[in-house]
């Protein structure tokens, strides 16, 4: 009877723990949902004034109650996308190196600095952006690449230093971690035994790199420039800082923009009007729902790779 | 033509870890040489000495000589070595990326061969001397990870054999795979020794037996004893290769 009674308690108790459990995951699951609750339904009035003409539109002017997204959506991307580029070739370099070049002794020393740059706080990159890279851009580089590369219209016109071109580098900095780590960890784990039947054909190490490391690590490579990207599309301190802050569309690299997260930041306490404020709920939903993409797309990527090395091992 | 490899005084390290002592073997051109011992005696290590994989390991290092018909392999080019002497691996290992063809003409590409038509015949060749063509002549565009694993040997092997080496290393090459593939692998030892050197790592006794000219037996990093395969089984000089090849031990 006794055994009985302290199972069946026993088991009790196991249901309310597990009870309890739930009830954090649907914490979890509420905030989520009010978030996107939220952004929808503040979103609305946008949504309906404007239409889709909210995200082609390139004028933002407050006073007359005009609110076209265009500007900032074009912002975020191209920021992030030279982010992107720059921290993947220096990432994946990185990760070829640390994880192919086993036998250099700088090679731990490396491997912490980039894990380091994952902890600098965003308003100091942004600061760093401001006093260091800014004026270095607008002195040195700028007018290097105007003269080299200045029929290209991307290199053309004044350089401010702060720009376009520097939230790309400020935003590759800052992505950098996150590109090796995960390149890194996927070409550790393609299999001794492909490197090996490389080097037996008597490839050099650069071709045992293309031929057997970069084919297997190709998919992780990608998926973790989509991690990085969606990291890159919401960073909001240090691009602010460096950006220009200025809502317009221009092909140079060299000209002042302006970013979704940015204008969310800057605008926010000054949205006097409901209309206003809406737009900005809006902006805010539309870099959400980009964001959601990109990590969607990495998430698929990276699980289907570990998914294989479960298979293979 | 093979070519005579003879490993003079050779001691292997993983770091501090001393893994060969002092181990010396010459393995005859167009013979096949059989390397036996328990698992963990060094075999691979030291097949892997010959052609230079082994300095590849992080933290890896050897002492000793390596020649290749007098020519020194550790006095000349790495990647030149490894053209000589090729080598197949216990576990198979196709480029999963890369078709059956893309495979076996990987060495040859990587040699600067571009030309389809020899490229073309060379990858046949190959796969007819590893005994695969029939099974693969219609599909040579289909992955190689569509291959079962003794076709996926036997394509490790083609791929060997592609760029024509003087001698050929085998690590336990038929250790994963069935009986059948087992036996063709040993059919084709049989059938190309003639113009190779072949090494072969095996813990399969009667393997040794069946195909090899000559065997090693290796205990703890040292070769105990050295001499032709019928006499290591038959009459072995050494009481440990005796308990080792009546399967007392190991
Ligand atoms: N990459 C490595 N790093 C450190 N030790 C190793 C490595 N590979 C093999 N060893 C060690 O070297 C010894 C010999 O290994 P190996 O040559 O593979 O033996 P066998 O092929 O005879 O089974 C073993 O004790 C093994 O643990
Ligand atoms: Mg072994």
């Amino acid at each position: 009877m006794k055994s009985i009674w302290s199972a069946w308690s026993k088991n009790q108790l196991d249901r309310l723990f597990s009870s309890i459990l739930l009830t954090f995951c649907l914490v979890i699951i509420l905030i989520v949902g009010t978030i996107v609750y939220e952004l929808v339904s503040r979103s609305a009035l946008a949504i309906l004034h404007f239409g889709f003409h909210f995200l082609t539109g390139q004028v933002w002017d407050p006073v007359h109650q005009v609110f076209g997204a265009l500007p900032f959506i074009y912002g975020t991307v191209v920021s992030s996308v030279i982010g992107v580029i720059l921290a993947s070739i220096v990432g994946i370099a990185t990760a070829i190196l640390l994880t192919q070049y086993g036998s250099w002794r700088w090679l731990d020393l490396i491997s912490i600095l980039v894990e380091l740059l994952a902890a600098i706080p965003s308003v100091v990159y942004g600061l760093w952006g401001i006093f260091i890279l800014a004026p270095w851009l607008r002195q040195s580089v700028e007018p290097i690449l105007n003269r080299g590369l200045g029929f290209l219209p991307l290199f053309q016109g004044q350089g401010y230093g702060v720009g376009m071109l520097a939230a790309g580098i400020i935003l590759a900095v800052m992505i950098l971690p996150t590109i090796t780590a995960v390149v890194r960890d996927v070409m550790q784990a393609v299999p001794n035994e492909l490197k090996d039947g490389a080097l037996a054909l008597g490839a050099t190490k650069q071709e045992m790199v293309s031929l057997a490391i970069l084919p297997q690590a190709k998919r992780g490579i990608l998926g973790a420039i989509m991690l990085a990207l969606g990291r890159a599309l919401g960073e909001t301190m240090a691009v602010t800082m460096v950006i220009g802050n200025r809502p317009q569309i221009a092909a140079s690299l060299f000209a002042p923009g302006y970013s979704m997260a940015s204008v969310i930041a800057n605008e926010f306490t000054e949205a006097t009007s409901k209309l206003y404020e809406s737009s900005l709920y809006e902006i805010g939903l539309v870099l959400f729902l980009l964001t959601v993409v990109f990590y969607s797309l990495a998430r698929l990527l990276v699980w289907r790779i570990r998914l294989q090395m479960r298979v293979n091992a | 033509m093979g070519k005579t490899v003879v490993a003079e005084h050779l001691s292997a390290f993983f770091g501090e870890h001393q893994i060969l002592h002092d181990v010396s073997l010459e393995m005859q051109a167009n013979q096949v040489t059989a390397i036996i011992g328990p698992s963990g005696c060094g075999k691979s290590t030291f097949i892997r000495c010959m052609n230079r994989l082994h300095e590849t390991v992080a933290r890896a290092t050897m002492t000793g000589r390596v020649l290749l018909d007098d020519e020194n392999v550790y006095e000349a080019n790495s990647v030149w070595v490894r053209r000589t002497i090729g080598m197949v691996f216990q576990k198979p290992n196709p480029f999963p990326a890369m078709s059956i063809f893309d495979n076996v003409a990987a060495g040859l590409r990587l040699n600067g061969i571009r030309k389809k038509s020899v490229l073309a015949e060379q990858v046949e060749r190959s796969l007819h001397m590893s005994a695969l063509w029939d099974e693969v002549k219609d599909r040579l565009s289909a992955p190689s990870a569509s291959l079962s694993g003794g076709q996926q040997q036997r394509l490790c092997i083609a791929r060997a054999l592609a760029i024509e080496p003087a001698v050929l290393l085998m690590d336990e090459p038929a250790s994963a795979l069935d009986p059948i593939s087992t036996l063709r692998i040993e059919e084709l030892i049989e059938e190309i020794k003639c113009q190779y050197t072949i090494v072969i790592v095996t813990h399969n006794l009667q393997q040794a037996a069946r195909v090899a000219d000559t065997t090693a037996f290796f205990l703890s990093g040292e070769i105990i004893e050295y001499g032709r395969t019928t006499d290591m089984f038959t009459t072995p000089s050494d009481k440990r290769t005796e308990d080792y090849v009546t399967g007392r031990f190991g």
